[in-house]
């Protein structure tokens, strides 16, 4: 972070006059002036890369809308949080999201569908992204039926904290999946168990498999029974 | 533990080494060249030998449709059914190889000679239908027995040039690339002469009088370009030349580089002069073998000469070119994407600011330029700056290529100054609809485009022009449609090379790009229900609002155009 103390900037948000060190996201700007706006995939611990779009802004004079997350704030700009076109767009995609997956514990995206208006059922006969659940290793279980492709996982896993580099993707575009390599099981696999990506996930599509297991009706017992004592590691 | 022999590999990894992530396409390249596809224990060997995380190296072959992780048949039938094809039947002839082989699409045949595949637009649009069997093109597919096809017998399509002003297509349309004694004949590299007795700031003024506005669809000035990578702190810098062209109907740059490859060059090296750059990079689409070859010829030919290399003509300016190959994705014509991709990764599209003049390639100033912006370079550095303004408008200066096709009697490529009429462009040199059947539309711009009207065909084919009658220019489409097909199957058409490109970064174009593409498969079927206009209008203004990049942001005009146009189409029936 470069010294930015002498060197502010001050920009209207929804009207409010707000002065900010340069550098500053939009998104933290208006966090500063008592302004929400909402995030699916910014997390404070990850390099923010702009996917959801849910955080997006009507910059006056820009022709497409700005992601606040990772757009700078600039002096004698004007952002307006609300306007017509980001409430179009923020409802549009999350009834797009909630046709295409599974957020029954997402409580923080259903709590936006429900500020937004959005309607889940708006896209009938969508196709859902639907994967069977990975149960692969003694530690957490993988139910990418739930994933929102917040990255999250993947950036802990690599560069943002861990250096692993287990996980990447199958696919791209609307058919894409977070797996590992050649999708061989996670023990198999770099994976060193950290946990952080369980940690991140906003969508419990990563799960502690004794939870997972608690919630199918199994007893303390029966999941210590069920829980392999060693992990089978590929010599490297 | 594995039964592969990676010794062949390990020989060809060992000369990437020292390129480290950024052979990280060449080397899957190379393995498949091999091994026919990419086996676990050659992925991993390359993922040790180049230090690439094995996880990413596994990301990296699932983004691109051309590399394989299990074995396909000994040949690969890519049939395009894209727009300009799907016009000529491309369905059927899918539908006819298949029943011959015994395999549904997808497949592999029982021998195990063929797999056969859906492709996407593969830049043979004047030969529609057009397909590539294993590494030949063939067009006209349907006119042609299944077995001709197959055994590779097709003679390989050759470019169809004309234009009323051939300034970049002068040496194209003689069915071979034109020799670098040919290309000196014609007055080749004395552009590049030129430059090089100026200092680069002059060769940057030069493209900046000339109005040069770059070709690969955004429209920006070329010489401004030129001059903030000149000024932008960072060494060292790179040119880089856009030759993924995949915008469905586009194929002008498959002429230019296989026809006349000195000219890409040329206009490259002059390009590094003027930034100070001592590296270029062709970055080719992964279906252009014969581009590939061409302008890898090209370079060794031009190496040989003193046109690249150590102390250019003697100037004392160096210039190397590697070339690129692709593998199958789109969106790595997007410029950002592009530069991911030579480093060896998914083609994801980078967040802006900032810009590539600024951190481009491996985040050093770059210049990145399509190629019929790089082959206007020599003319105007040759010729001058006013000579270049003789032709076209004020606004748009200089000729264009524009990409006949559809159903037009003589599709092709033609070169024409800017500002003559649609109209033009279709009847008196593409020779008008070549059935009894009259013009319905025409998509101008690309799968990014929008649709004119018959009652549109005198605007104005400029910049401007364009503009004004609320068309873009894109990469110089213009796809005319006649009466017998249904324009509802066209969008669908559309739809599906967008759900099928998008690269799923961001969630308005990931997700958008699937439901428009199932809404209009229900729209074509004539079961639209009431809703599905909004639904479609909310996806498509939330694509072009608030997607990432140009993908999403235009992968909705086409179908908003027709909303606009033909409100009745999208009718519950
Ligand atoms: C999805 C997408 C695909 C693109 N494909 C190409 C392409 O194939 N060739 C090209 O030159 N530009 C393509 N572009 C535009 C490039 O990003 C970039 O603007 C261009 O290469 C700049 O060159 P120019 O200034 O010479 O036009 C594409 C852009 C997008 C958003
Ligand atoms: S698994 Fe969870 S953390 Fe990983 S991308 Fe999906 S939603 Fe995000
Ligand atoms: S707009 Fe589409 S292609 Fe572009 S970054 Fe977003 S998902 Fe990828
Ligand atoms: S929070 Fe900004 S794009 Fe997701």
């Amino acid at each position: 972070m470069e010294s930015t103390t002498n060197n502010e900037i001050t920009l209207t948000i929804d009207g409010r006059a707000v002065t900010v060190p340069a550098g500053t996201t939009i998104l933290q700007a208006a966090r500063e002036a008592g302004i929400e706006i909402p995030v699916i995939c910014y997390h404070e611990a990850t390099t923010s890369n702009g996917l959801c779009r849910t955080c997006v802004v009507e910059v006056e004079g820009a022709r497409v809308l700005a992601a606040s997350c990772v757009a700078q704030a600039a002096q004698n700009m004007v952002v307006h949080t609300r306007s017509e076109r980001v409430l179009r767009s923020r409802r549009t995609i999350l009834e797009m999201l909630s046709s295409a997956v599974d957020l029954s514990e997402a409580p923080e995206i259903q709590q936006m569908i429900e500020d937004y208006g959005a309607d889940t059922q708006r896209f009938p006969a969508a196709q859902k992204r639907e994967f069977a659940l990975l149960d692969d290793n003694p530690m957490y279980v993988r139910d990418y039926s739930k994933c929102v492709l917040c990255w999250r996982c993947v950036q802990v896993c690599a560069e943002d904290a861990q250096y692993t580099y287990a996980l990447s993707y199958n696919g791209r575009g609307f058919n894409t999946m977070i797996s590992t390599f050649f999708n061989e099981p996670l023990p198999a696999t770099t994976c060193v168990f950290c946990g952080q990506c369980v940690g991140v996930c906003p969508t419990n599509a990563l799960k502690p498999r004794r939870e997972w297991l608690l919630e199918q009706g199994k007893t303390p017992e029966e999941i210590i029974a069920l829980t392999p004592k060693e992990r089978r590691r590929r010599p490297q | 533990m594995s039964n592969f022999d990676l010794s062949p590999l390990q020989e060809q990894l060992q000369s990437m080494q020292t390129q480290g992530r950024s052979a990280l396409l060449p080397a899957l390249h190379a393995a498949q060249e091999i091994y026919g596809y990419i086996p676990e224990a050659v992925a991993q060997e390359i993922g040790r030998s180049l230090g690439v995380p094995l996880a990413d190296v596994h990301g990296v072959i699932e983004f691109y449709s051309l590399f394989y992780s299990a074995p396909p048949g000994q040949a690969v039938v890519h049939i395009c059914t894209d727009i300009a094809c799907a016009l000529r039947g491309s369905e059927q002839v899918l539908e006819t190889v298949c029943r011959h082989l015994g395999i549904r699409e997808g497949g592999t045949s029982a021998d195990g000679a063929f797999t056969v595949q859906r492709a996407p637009c593969l830049g043979l649009c004047e030969h529609a239908p057009a397909a590539l069997v294993g590494k030949s093109a063939a067009g006209e597919i349907n006119s042609h027995a299944v077995e001709d096809l197959l055994a590779g017998k097709l003679p390989a399509p050759r470019a169809i040039v004309g234009g009323t002003q051939r300034r970049l297509t002068k040496n194209c349309g003689k069915g071979r690339p034109t020799t670098l004694a040919e290309y000196l004949e014609g007055g080749g590299y004395a552009g590049l002469r030129r430059a090089l007795s100026l200092s680069p700031g002059a060769v940057i003024d030069a493209v900046k009088d000339s109005g040069l506005v770059g070709r690969g669809g955004a429209a920006f000035p070329t010489g401004v370009k030129w001059e903030g990578a000149a000024q932008a702190p960072g060494e060292p810098k790179y040119v880089v030349c856009n030759a993924d062209e995949s915008e469905p109907g586009t194929f002008k740059d498959r002429v230019l580089m296989e026809d006349d490859p000195h000219l890409t060059l040329e206009g490259m090296i002059i390009a590094g002069y003027a930034i100070g750059a001592p590296k270029g990079y062709i970055y080719v689409r992964g279906e252009y073998l014969q581009s590939y070859k061409t302008l890898g010829d090209a370079v060794a030919e031009a190496e040989a000469a003193g046109y690249l290399g150590k102390n250019i003509l003697g100037s004392g300016f160096d210039f190397e070119i590697e070339l690129r190959l692709g593998a199958g994705a789109y969106i790595c014509g997007e410029e950002t994407a592009l530069f991911e991709s030579i480093e060896g990764k998914r083609g994801f599209p980078r967040l802006k600011p900032p810009f590539p003049t600024t951190s481009g390639l491996f985040g050093k100033p770059t210049v990145i330029n399509n190629v019929e912006t790089l082959c206007n370079i020599p003319f105007i550095l040759a010729e001058g700056p006013e000579a270049f303004r003789r032709a076209g408008t004020e606004k748009s200066p200089g000729t264009k290529l524009f990409c006949l096709s559809g159903d037009v009697k003589s599709p092709g490529v033609y070169e024409v100054p800017f500002g003559v009429s649609l109209r033009y462009l279709l009847d008196d040199l593409a020779g008008g609809m070549r059935s009894g059947s009259p013009l319905q539309t025409v998509l101008v711009g690309g799968a990014a485009g929008a649709f004119a009207t018959p009652d549109q065909l005198d605007v104005e084919m400029s910049f401007e022009g364009l503009k004004s009658a609320g068309l873009p220019l894109g990469s110089g489409v213009v796809l005319a449609i006649d009466q017998t097909h249904d324009l509802r199957q066209v969008l669908l058409n559309l739809a599906r090379f967008f759900a099928h490109e998008s690269c799923g970064k961001c969630y308005p174009c990931q997700l958008g790009t699937q439901r428009q593409f199932e809404i209009l498969g229900r729209v074509a079927a004539g079961e639209a229900q009431s809703e599905d206009v909004a639904r479609l209008s909310d996806v498509g203004w939330t694509m072009g609002d608030a997607s990432i990049c140009g993908l999403g942001q235009t992968a909705a005009t086409a179908t908003l155009s027709a909303i606009r146009l033909w409100p009745e189409m999208f009718g519950a029936s």
